[in-house]
């Protein structure tokens, strides 16, 4: 009987207990959705914004109607700008561009990372965080600079880098190339030292190595390597507009800024419609391989 | 198929040397067993047998040709690593052919070898998954079959079963003897666990601090350690070692363990342990020779009584602990005799099978 | 008889031995080297040599034809301009990067509270602000801001307040510059701390919970502690990332009004690509070097510490 009654006692308040453990749980949790929607907002509005827009006539846009509403849909600035040579001519060298940049970037760091990360050679271990910190060093900190360099490149040889797009070919690796060996170093090393002994011992040479075990096998790496060479490409603003003029040669970023701000007048719908398909490739494959770019992202600091 | 020599093999890493003169000769189609705590060298030998670390001193020859500077491709050797160390991208069937298809053999010799390796190795079924959708065992017998299939001169084995659970690590333990008796390939073997060591080798080496300490067949080196260290290795659970004084007693010995308890040494031993009359020893004696005593017991059985202290029953046997002048004992009962903790039992020591250790070269007198 | 043909091949093989295992290493040393030849050529040519470059041009006239020794800073220093940018640098970076770090921290907390299935809806979503071109989503507050058509003026003036000069008043185009670069680049940081939070393992918040610690102390005594690396890495990050930050201010004022916003880099941009002036361009972006080299220097310490631990 005491003892039943013990039970009973002790049985109440744990009971109690744990309900009101799994209450502060659910305000916990009600608390946590109310402060993402609000937190979400703040990081959606922007973009949002810009699809409202882009949808609006300039005599909507002009008007003193709601401005997060819109009252007639128009596919009119889309149409307009796909269908004008200098918005399509910005897209296609931004594109030319940044797959070729992607292209030389993954040539020039895939196999340095391979020598850095497997085989050691003199200064090899001086030349990894000479890497990292080119990875620090700004585009702001090397424009001028660079400016003056092609400038007297052209005094010398009579080839002429200002205002021509491929230029953009030379300066961008110096952005890209250095992060992505550093992120593949990070994979390179995290590959078990036994594999690469593994093909040593089955008759591998040191090329078919990278090509038939640490390009495969650090493939996420690869790809995250990609998807960051291609996105500083396709952003990257201050080289441009440094560096080119001519509206034949502009990227986007620098192309919406020049061309469809005409003085002071500001053709919204048109310069927001031009944003968001600017910034529609980055965020496609950042829809489809949004864990490559995450890992890719955290990889960069949290590996070495 | 190939026999293996090593001469005076070093290993120096900066200033240490991890592997200090190793001689070695493995005869043809013979399955040696380097054994020894981690750090022993062992590793760093089979290594050095690969190719994948340089030789900093000494000599390795296959078939009499010295292979030092042979890169680890061309010895014609297979190894299996303790994590498989199994390409992930590729599946098994593409992981047991990957060293043929470099080689460039023709698409049905790599077939047929694959196939026969899998057909050995029981592994048929598994030959399209990749090596993340297998069992430990599984991925172990694929890193056996990407060794077998090169049909090499030798096989290298590096800690091949320390990853897997004590259940499986048995089953494969057979495993690897049964393919060895199937393929009859010269094979090293470096394991830390001496029950491997025991199980599966012709000869077993023991090693300790980068030299060896005792080379010979496992029985032999059950029974016949030639130094403490072998003693102490081999066997679980491991020999008793007890401090004792050797003393005169008339005609024959007396080892002297306690003020109370010495033990007559067996007459035909008498001549073998006379130089060391009066030094401080170390007595060794393996548990299951520490047993309850029997009323018709051999000639060279010594009874003692003893406190018995912890009691460990195994099912087929009793461990009994008792101490002696304050080092403990390990000692075997059988599981009928009722041994109880407090208790004082009378216990007796077979000692046709005890060693005397030299406590300053650890050698087994 | 073995013994016999072991010690014939010694004989043969012993001169040869040691220059082919050292021939192999060294060819094995010069393939690498040649691998990472690129690598080196790009940094040195493009990172390195105009790294020093800059000193070199920053002590040149402005026509770039006579050495001028420092005379470049000291005109500087005497400008009234040159100290607001280096007040509104710091301040810039400095409150941007405390609250890009704050809001990351408290948002990954949030993304870490809900159930595991909805994590990366959430995370996905939010992590969509970095991932714009910032010189296109600060067109969209360009945009918001607009004096005439801000849309933000609009809701305020809904509740009677309004409207702002968003980027007409100096002290609002401040804010401006500062909101936008928070909202850009605090995602990041919610990833990181993400990362982090997912890395610290629950049992020590069991053991906490046990030992009666309230979410609070649970916060300080265990989360802070397992996170403080990553903390401080990405906080050095972000403060050069922030600091050389061109693209924001750029877009959104070109520094005005009256210069009041300008940053090293945009102010470096007016003087050494649209004035002309490169010496004096160059100059000013020097001075991003030491903040950076100090972030640097820290980053580099906690990687060999790491690297350190990790052997």
């Amino acid at each position: 009987m005491t003892a039943a009654e013990a039970t009973i006692d002790h049985g109440a308040p744990t009971r109690a207990r744990y309900g009101s453990m799994s209450r502060d749980r659910r305000w916990a949790l009600r608390w946590s959705y109310f402060f993402l929607v609000l937190f979400a907002i703040f990081f959606l509005t922007p973009p949002l914004y810009m699809f409202i827009t882009s949808l609006k006539t300039s005599h909507e846009i002009s008007a003193a109607t709601n401005p997060w509403w819109v009252f007639h849909p128009t596919l009119s600035n889309y149409i307009e700008l796909l269908t004008s040579s200098t918005y399509i001519t910005f897209f296609r060298n931004s594109a030319i561009v940044s797959i070729f940049v992607v292209c030389i970037t993954m040539l020039i760091s895939v196999p340095a990372a391979f020598a850095l990360a497997r085989m050691r050679f003199w200064g090899s271990a001086m030349l990894a965080t000479g890497v990292f910190l080119t990875y620090l060093v700004p585009d702001s900190l090397l424009f001028i600079p660079l400016f003056k360099m092609f400038a007297v490149f052209n005094e010398w040889t009579g080839i002429q880098l200002i205002n021509k797009w491929w230029v953009l070919l030379i300066v961008y690796p110096t952005l890209t190339v250095p992060f992505a060996t550093w992120i593949m170093i990070g994979y390179f090393a995290s590959i078990p030292k036994e594999l690469d002994e593994a093909a040593l011992m089955d008759g591998a040479n040191y090329r078919q190595i990278l090509m038939k075990i640490f390009i495969p096998v650090a493939l996420p790496g690869l790809i995250a390597a990609t998807i960051f060479a291609f996105t500083v490409s396709w952003a990257q603003f201050l080289y441009p507009l440094a560096f080119l003029t001519s509206p034949d040669q502009l990227v986007l970023p620098v192309g919406i800024i020049t061309t469809l701000i005409k003085g002071d007048v500001y053709n919204w719908g048109q310069i927001m419609t031009g944003a968001l398909l600017g910034a529609a490739p980055p965020l496609i494959i950042y829809a489809f391989l949004m864990d490559y770019y995450i890992a890719g992202l955290t990889a960069g600091a949290t590996k070495g | 198929m190939a026999q293996v020599t090593l001469r005076k093999i070093v290993k120096m890493y900066d200033d240490t040397e991890a592997v200090r003169g190793i001689d070695l000769d493995i005869a043809d189609k013979e399955f040696v067993v380097l054994v020894g705590p981690s750090g022993c060298g062992k590793s760093t030998t089979l290594r050095m047998i690969a190719g994948l670390e340089e030789i900093s001193g000494g000599e390795i020859a296959v078939d009499g040709e010295i292979v030092n500077d042979v890169p680890p491709k061309d010895r014609d050797m297979a190894m299996v690593f303790q994590n498989y160390a199994l390409y992930p991208h590729m599946s098994v069937y593409q992981n047991m052919s990957f060293g043929l298809r470099l080689k460039k053999y023709p698409k049905e010799e790599i077939d047929k070898r694959v196939q026969e390796a899998a057909r050995i190795l029981d592994i048929k079924d598994l030959l399209e998954r990749k090596p993340r959708q297998l069992s430990g065992g599984q991925r172990q017998r694929v890193a056996m079959g990407r060794a077998i299939v090169r049909n090499p001169k030798v096989f290298l084995f590096d800690e091949p079963l320390s990853n897997l659970d004590a259940k499986l690590r048995v089953q494969m333990r057979t495993e690897i003897k049964r393919v060895h008796q199937k393929v009859r390939t010269t094979t090293v073997y470096v394991t830390h666990d001496q029950v491997e060591a025991m199980t599966l080798a012709d000869r077993v080496v023991v090693m300790n601090k980068g030299k060896i300490e005792q080379i010979g067949a496992p029985n032999f080196l059950y029974h016949s350690p030639a130094t403490r260290f072998v003693a102490g290795f081999i066997g679980s659970p491991a020999m008793n070692f007890l401090p004792c004084k050797l003393e005169q007693a008339g005609d024959g010995l007396n080892v002297r363990l306690s003020d109370t308890i010495a033990f007559a040494v067996p007459a035909e031993r008498v001549q073998r342990y006379r130089p060391h009359v009066g030094q401080d020893l170390t007595f060794g004696i393996r548990p299951e020779h520490v047993t309850e005593a029997q009323p018709n017991g051999s000639k060279n059985l010594a009874m003692f009584d003893a406190g018995i202290e912890v009691v460990e029953p195994m099912g087929n046997e009793t461990m009994v602990f008792f101490s002696i002048n304050g080092t403990e004992v390990c000692g075997r009962t059988d599981p009928n005799a009722g041994a109880k903790v407090g208790a004082t039992a009378k216990m007796a020591a077979h000692l046709d099978h005890m060693h005397l250790i030299d406590n300053a070269s650890g050698r087994v007198l | 008889m073995v013994d016999a043909v072991i010690s014939d091949v010694r004989e043969l093989s012993a001169p040869r031995r040691k220059s082919g295992m050292r021939r192999m290493l060294q060819r094995k040393s010069t393939i690498a080297f040649f691998m990472a030849l690129p690598l080196l050529l790009l940094i040195s040519l493009l990172v390195l040599y105009p790294a020093f470059y800059a000193v070199h041009l920053a002590t040149l006239n402005k026509s770039m034809q006579r050495f001028v020794g420092l005379s470049n800073f000291t005109f500087l220093f005497k400008r009234e301009t040159f100290w607001m940018v280096v007040r509104q640098s710091c301040l810039f970076a400095l409150s941007a990067v405390f609250f890009k770090a704050l809001i990351g921290f408290i948002v990954a907390h949030f993304v870490h509270n809900i159930p595991a299935k909805g994590q990366r809806k959430w995370r996905g979503m939010l992590l969509i602000p970095w991932v714009i071109p910032p010189a296109m989503s600060t067109l969209a507050w360009l945009w918001l801001f607009d004096p005439s058509y801000s849309a933000f003026n609009w809701i305020l003036a809904l509740f009677g307040f309004g409207p702002v000069a968003w980027t007409g008043d100096a002290y609002w185009a401040r804010f401006s510059v500062i909101l936008i670069n928070v909202w850009y680049g605090a995602p990041f940081f919610l990833i990181m701390y993400l990362a982090a939070l997912k890395s610290v393992p629950e049992q020590l918040y069991e053991a906490a919970a046990i030992d009666g610690a309230s979410w609070w102390q649970r916060i300080w005594y265990v989360t802070l502690p397992m996170m403080r690396n990553i903390i401080a890495i990405t906080v050095l990050f972000s403060t050069i990332v922030t600091f050389a930050n061109f693209d924001i201010v750029q877009v959104l004022t070109a520094g005005g009004p009256i210069d009041k916003t300008h940053v090293f880099a945009t102010w470096a941009f007016r003087l050494g690509i649209q004035g002309g002036d490169i010496p004096l361009g160059a100059s000013v972006s020097l001075f991003m070097f030491p903040i950076l080299a100090f972030c640097a220097i820290f980053i580099l310490r906690d990687i060999h510490r790491r690297g350190n631990e990790a052997s």
